[in-house]
Order: structure tokens, then C-alpha cells, then sequence
């Protein structure tokens, strides 16, 4: 045996004992929470934060020790690296892809459904025809039309936001206009004593009812809004973006850079995705799935 | 009688996809026009009649938006026409995308029940698998496909399977989430009467848990057939397009086949419709057996 393998092995061996021993622990602290319900706070943020330390560690672990070849995967130290030395590019393409198609396309997109669900409202013959509708294309690969937006509106940013807000519009169409039948007769009843207006009624009873199933279309439009931006630029971009990055690094065998362009992708998805639901607990804090937590 | 046919959802929808036929021709007759005035301009064609103009915008061979006649019977040449086997064929397309789509819906949907069934039974895996589980669907995973794809192409699989991954990735979240939420649907009143009949771990789970987690896992499926369908298309993208609805989608817009790309469109929708409706009979069926019938 020589030097490098031996080497290999105890990284090998190093890893699972690091795994055993997380392991270990996350159920130590599990057991302690039934016990004291102070833990409880403490593992929600703990418990899966170990775990993912975990699972970094035996990536690198393996990818190290098992000579896994870089072009299939790369260890997480080396993305990490790429992505300081290359923090410039990135930038760029976050920019690009983010910042201008995602973001755009996302307040059209969520803000065109929820306009035309408060347009639909008034008349139960556009409900009746629009909502089958609307739920069918929500199941549709709407990604599709990518090609199509790319012919039309050019390389730039404007066909990603186009397919962007094609995505969006459908969850957000459907969710609203479920959210604005959401309150009860009893509690409509209740304003029409008061001689409230059709926007009084609105703006004070039915679209705080229906923010929890507009919250619902907003966190789901946030991931599709990146898969559409991302996708639609395999059809067609400038020479930067997110998608463009991805589809010619693969090409090139540059899988580091790839691995750190998915890793901002990632990033920006769930903090996306983490300031809208920071957002809805504070406008919907009355919400029992709420309240209930703490 | 006639108020009730007014009054019926079928007309609703009917009126309404009336007039989105009328707006895509008004469309296409807008979008087409420059090209074919300049057309006419060019051939020395001066006194041409309006019908014959109207009649030639609709006519293109590559227009900004194909009239729906055109993608119509592009589709029915293509389905109808060639044979199953010739590579012109969209059956023989929409079978490779499809063959993808239901192996990974499979593998997800088996592979998101037993997730589900780890994170009920077993709290430590609740904690720390769940919330990476949520953060899993932020990232854009369409956004990996291509290098999914290529890296499983150099490990030597290649064909059905990487496509099929990418569906599978896409599909088990939400027959996951679903599905710990089914397991945990009966009430305590339920569990307690099964420890009074002194049920084992086995039994509760085959007799309690699993039936009325039905209802869940077929809410979820739809969602996640839907999702797998385009997992496959977008991951023929990358692979230089060979075969598959994702392969007419790059190659029209390469060669800017409006036509062949609306067809590719109009397929894959169709398929998602008989997907998610196949998701739904069965559920029905089911629903019937168990006794669950609304």
C-alpha cells in the first residue's frame, strides 16, 4: 500500500466517523427536546444545520478519498474556491439572470394574475370558464415556450422575463381568485351591515382572507420564476447569464464552475424563497398555521 | 333550458376558448404582416386584395406565430401521416419524452413514500431531513439538468435513464410532503383505538396510516406527474437534442421552425392533460373501492 492511498483511507475513515458521530448527535438532541422544550427552538435550527454540515463533509470526504475525478464531481472546497476567484463573473450573471429577468418577470407575472383574478371576481362567468382553464395550464410545461419568447423578444433579458411571467401568471390567477372566495358568507354578511362598498369589502375583508393562498402563489412562483429565467437561456442569451454559464461550462468540462453557479442559483432561490415567507408571517401573523408556531 | 346551457361551466369554457382562438388569429395576422408586405414589396406585387393578403399572412412558411390551422396540421401530418417509427414522426418524440417522464415519476413517487414513511416513523430524520427537503426545491434543478445529464453520459449511462433522474428529482417532493402529511392525517381518537385493539407498528401503518393517506398521495401525484413531464423535456435540452419533444423545441428554434415548435407545444400539453386525467381516473376508481366516493 503507499503513501496516497493510505491517506485516502483515513480521509475515508475520518469521514464516516464524523458522520457517526453527527449522527449520534442530532439524536442526542433529539431525545433531549421530548424531555425540555427549550431544545425545541434550539433543534429547529440545530438539527438541520448539522445535518447539512454532514452531508458537505462526506461529499468532500468521498470525493477526496474515493478519487472521484473532478470532472464528475467536485469536492465542495474546490467550488468554493471557484467561486471567490470568480466572484466577478458570477456577479455578472447573477445580474443578468436575477436581478433583471427573474425579478421583472416576477412582479409582472404575480402582479398581471392577481389584477386579472380581482377583474375575473365580479363576474362568475369568467370564474366559470376561466379557473378550469387556468388550472390546466398551470399543469402545462409552460417552460416550453422558451423558443418561442427567445424569437420574439431577442437574446436579452426581456424573452426571460416574458417566460418568466407567462410561468408565473397561471399559479397566481388560480390562487388568487380561490383566496377572494375564501371568506364566509357570515363574515360578507357582516360587512354589508355595515354598508361597506364593494372596495371597502375588498380592501378590508377579502384580500387580507385571501393572502395566505396569495403568499401560497407567491412562494411557488419564486422557484419557477428561476427555472424559467435559467431555462429559457439554454434557447438563446448575451454572452452572460446564469443559463448561458451553465450550458457552455458543461460544455467545457468546467464542472467547478457549474457546481458554483448552481450554488448562487440555489442561494438566491432560497432566500428568495425565505424573504417571502418572512414576509407572509408578518402580514398574515393571524393565520392559525401561524400563531401555532410559538 | 336554454338559461341552463348559458349558465353550464362547458359553455363557460367553450365561449372562452372561442375567443382565444379569435385573439391568436387577430394575433398572427398583426405579427405576420410586416413580413409579408415586405414580401410583396420584394415579388413586385402591387395590387393585391385584402382576402388574398389575409390568406397569405396566415400561410407562412415560418411566421412570427403560426395560425392555429397551421400547428394544427402540422400535428395531424405528424401523427397521423408518418409512420410511428420515422423519425418525423411526433408520436415517435412524444413516446421517448413520455417513456422518460413515467420512469422517473415512478422512481420519485416510490422514493417519495419512503422518505415519507422514514420522516413519520423517525423523529431525528424529521428534524433534519425535512427542512433540507424544502430548501431542496429552491434550488432550480432544471437549472443542473444539462450537467447532470452530461456527467451520467460520461459515467456511461446514457439514454432513458439521466432524463429520468431529472424527473424523479422533481416528482418526489411533492409526494413527500404530501405524504407526511397523509401518515399524519388520522386523528388520535384513530391511533388510540388501534392500540386498544393492541395493533403492532405493521398493522397501524397498513391498516390506518396507509389507507387514509390515499387521498394525499394522489393530490400529489397529479402535481408530480405534471412536474416529471417537464424534467423530461427540459432534459433532452442539453443532450444535443437527438430525440424527444425537448429535442423539437431546440431544433425548431434553431432552424426557427415556428410551426414544428407550436406542434411540439400543443403535444406536450396534450400529454400532460392525459397524464394528470389518468392520475385522476384512477383516483377515482380507487376512491370507489375504498369507500372514500364523494
Amino acid at each position: 500500500m503507499n503513501y496516497s492511498a493510505a491517506t485516502n483511507w483515513i480521509i475515508i475513515i475520518i469521514t464516516i466517523i464524523f458522520w457517526l458521530f453527527a449522527w449520534l448527535f442530532n439524536n442526542w438532541l433529539v431525545a433531549r427536546e421530548t424531555k425540555f422544550s427549550k431544545f425545541q427552538t434550539v433543534n429547529f435550527f440545530l438539527v438541520p444545520l448539522i445535518f447539512g454540515i454532514t452531508l458537505l463533509v462526506i461529499w468532500e470526504g468521498f470525493t477526496r478519498g474515493f478519487n472521484v475525478p473532478h470532472v464528475l464531481l467536485p469536492p465542495p472546497s474546490m467550488i468554493w474556491e471557484r467561486i471567490i476567484n470568480s466572484s466577478d463573473i458570477l456577479w455578472l450573471d447573477f445580474k443578468q439572470t436575477f436581478l433583471k429577468a427573474v425579478l421583472i418577470g416576477y412582479a409582472l407575472g404575480c402582479g398581471a394574475g392577481f389584477l386579472v383574478a380581482i377583474a375575473i371576481d365580479r363576474s362568475p362567468f369568467l370564474q366559470r370558464g376561466l379557473l378550469p382553464l387556468g388550472n390546466f395550464v398551470s399543469a402545462l410545461p409552460i417552460v416550453g415556450v422558451a423558443p418561442i419568447m427567445v424569437m420574439w423578444f431577442g437574446f436579452d433579458w426581456p424573452s426571460k422575463a416574458a417566460v418568466v411571467i407567462i410561468m408565473t401568471f397561471f399559479p397566481m390567477l388560480v390562487n388568487s381568485v380561490s383566496g377572494l372566495a375564501a371568506s364566509s358568507n357570515m363574515e360578507r354578511d357582516l360587512m354589508r351591515t355595515y354598508a361597506s362598498s364593494y372596495w371597502q369589502t375588498l380592501f378590508k375583508l377579502r384580500l387580507p382572507a385571501a393572502m395566505p393562498f396569495i403568499f401560497n402563489a407567491l412562494k411557488i412562483n419564486s422557484t419557477l420564476a428561476l427555472i424559467g429565467a435559467i431555462v429559457a437561456e439554454f434557447f438563446g442569451t448575451p454572452i452572460y447569464g446564469m443559463g448561458f454559464r451553465i450550458s457552455t461550462e458543461v460544455g467545457r468540462m468546467n464542472i467547478d464552475m457549474v457546481w458554483a453557479e448552481i450554488a448562487m442559483a440555489a442561494l438566491a432561490g432560497s432566500l428568495f424563497y425565505g424573504a417571502i415567507a418572512l414576509l407572509e408571517r408578518k402580514i398574515t401573523f393571524w393565520h392559525p398555521s401561524i400563531r401555532g408556531v410559538r | 333550458m336554454i338559461r341552463k346551457i348559458f349558465s353550464s361551466r362547458a359553455f363557460a369554457i367553450l365561449t372562452i376558448l372561442f375567443a382565444l382562438l379569435i385573439i391568436w388569429y387577430v394575433a398572427a395576422i398583426k405579427l405576420n404582416m410586416p413580413w409579408q408586405l415586405n414580401a410583396y414589396e420584394r415579388a413586385g406585387i402591387e395590387n393585391w386584395s385584402y382576402s388574398q393578403f389575409i390568406k397569405d399572412t396566415l400561410n407562412q412558411d415560418r411566421p412570427v406565430l403560426p395560425s392555429a390551422h397551421q400547428v394544427f396540421t402540422e400535428i395531424y401530418k405528424t401523427t397521423f401521416l408518418k409512420k410511428i417509427t420515422s423519425k418525423r414522426s411526433l408520436i415517435y418524440h412524444a413516446w421517448i419524452t413520455l417513456s422518460a417522464t413515467l420512469l422517473g415519476f415512478a422512481i420519485g413517487t416510490i422514493l417519495g413514500i419512503f422518505i415519507a414513511i422514514g420522516i413519520v416513523h423517525n423523529k431525528v430524520l424529521d428534524r433534519s431531513l425535512m427542512a433540507w427537503i424544502i430548501a431542496s426545491q429552491t434550488i432550480p434543478i432544471l437549472a443542473i439538468a444539462p450537467m447532470i445529464i452530461v456527467v451520467l453520459n460520461a459515467i456511461g449511462l446514457s439514454g432513458l435513464l439521466p432524463k429520468a433522474l431529472i424527473s424523479t428529482y422533481l416528482s418526489f417532493f411533492p409526494v413527500a410532503v404530501g405524504m407526511v402529511k397523509g401518515f399524519r392525517s388520522p386523528s388520535n381518537i384513530l391511533l388510540d383505538l388501534m392500540r386498544t385493539y393492541n395493533a403492532s407498528k405493521r398493522q397501524i401503518f397498513f391498516k390506518l396510516l396507509w389507507p387514509s393517506s390515499l387521498p394525499y398521495l394522489f393530490t400529489s401525484m397529479k402535481v408530480a406527474i405534471a412536474i416529471s413531464l417537464v424534467g423530461a423535456i427540459v432534459g433532452e435540452l442539453p443532450t444535443g437534442a437527438v430525440a424527444g419533444l425537448g429535442a423539437r423545441l431546440l431544433t425548431g428554434s434553431y432552424y426557427g421552425q415556428t410551426v414544428q415548435i407550436w406542434a411540439a407545444l400543443f403535444m406536450a400539453a396534450i400529454l400532460a392533460a392525459i397524464l394528470v386525467m389518468l392520475v385522476g381516473l384512477v383516483e377515482k376508481q380507487i376512491n370507489k373501492y375504498m369507500g372514500f366516493a364523494r
